[in-house]
């Protein structure tokens, strides 16, 4: 459900870099901590972003997988459980924890390296466009 | 058509962050410390602050938040403690959280001066208000035991983004079929950093330790004018 809070977010900081240009994508990367359902996202950006200049940008997600590093002993690891888990039922599904402890020495040092990011990385805006009132005065690029 | 690649690498939610800072200037400016209390709905928020704050030492003020309704905030008033009621329907959409902005608006409402804390009750939901800052020193955050072991592993980022967690309605535990190790155990191994304390709103017991944690939490030294 934070994906609509999320979308609203991503929404409003293209806008802010994009001068009142249309925007056809906005690249995003989402590191796999923050939770966030891919499919969840686009949809709720879909939304959010009507009659705006983000209206039918396509939005291009890039999933970081985690990294967590120790401080004790040095040693990296993806917290992630294991991928395709097989069907538990009840209480054995909480073997699969994600692993946020460190596997080798079971120190407290253990901090996230990446997985936690939620960043705009860019966007792509089209000049040269057809109502000249939504463009910015003195733009450098040419319509093309 | 000529398109424009144009580079951001912004945090998608720096504006809330920029609200935040300034919340946070504003506290540390009147020397008041701020708790970011969370959880699920019903898991016993107001209740806990009722029994913690009553008789507490400390000029303390409550922000309630809520998508509807005041009972929150009457039943904090009837402490005597300065109470706002932040609605999240009215005007913000019926947000499930509260974030940075909604906070600032109410802050006008308070007199920080005359304040040492300021506990802000999130609005009961354990998913968006993790992601959303507010300008507090602490977050905290109450998991009862009527919710089941699993919900550290299903909700990661806010038992991980809390300071302490205080596990509630344990007087209810002889009538459960509760593990609470393995809740302990669930805790631990998504946040190893954050304090766990028992608490029964109902009985009293642990509430000590919860006031204790929340006053601690105000021994800020007062900024220099």
């Amino acid at each position: 459900m934070h994906e609509l809070s999320i979308s609203s977010a991503v929404v409003e900081t293209a806008l802010a870099h994009a001068g009142g240009r249309r925007i056809s994508t906005v690249n995003v990367r989402v590191g796999r901590l923050r939770q966030v359902v891919p499919e969840s996202l686009a949809f709720y950006f879909g939304i959010v972003s009507r009659d705006t200049d983000c209206e039918d940008a396509s939005l291009e997600l890039e999933l970081i997988d985690a990294l967590m590093g120790c401080d004790c002993c040095g040693q990296e690891w993806d917290p992630a459980p294991p991928a395709e888990p097989a069907i538990h039922s009840g209480l054995e599904s909480m073997s699969l924890l994600p692993q946020f402890r460190c596997p080798a020495c079971e120190g407290v040092g253990a901090r996230v390296l990446r997985g936690e990011e939620l960043e705009v990385e860019s966007i792509e805006v089209e000049d040269g466009d057809p109502e000249p009132d939504r463009s910015p005065s003195g733009r450098a690029a040419t319509p093309g | 058509m000529h398109r424009t690649k144009i580079k951001i690498a912004e945090d998608a939610l720096d504006a809330n962050t920029t609200i935040a800072t300034a919340n946070r200037a504003d506290f540390d400016r009147a020397g008041v410390a701020v708790v970011n209390l969370m959880s699920a709905p019903g898991a016993g928020k107001t209740s806990l602050l009722e029994r913690a704050l009553a008789g507490a030492d400390v000029r303390v003020g409550v922000l309630e938040g809520d998508v509807q309704g005041s009972m929150d905030a009457d039943r904090i008033s009837a402490l005597h403690v300065p109470v706002v009621q932040l609605n999240t329907d009215g005007g913000f959409g019926g947000e499930c959280h509260l974030d940075a902005n909604m906070v600032r608006s109410a802050l006008p409402d308070f007199d920080l001066d005359d304040l040492d804390l300021l506990v802000v009750e999130n609005v009961g939901n354990l998913v968006c208000p993790a992601e959303f800052r507010i300008g507090e020193d602490a977050k905290a955050m109450i998991c009862s035991v009527t919710e089941g072991e699993d919900k550290p592993i299903k909700y990661p980022l806010m038992f991980r983004t809390c300071d302490i967690v205080a596990v509630n309605k344990i007087d209810l535990l002889p009538h459960l079929d509760f593990d609470l190790d393995l809740l302990l155990d669930n805790i631990a191994a998504v946040n190893p950093d954050a304090e766990v304390m028992r608490v029964s709103a109902r009985t009293g017991e642990g509430i000590a330790d919860f006031r204790n944690w929340l006053l601690g939490v105000g021994g800020r030294d007062e900024v220099p004018a």
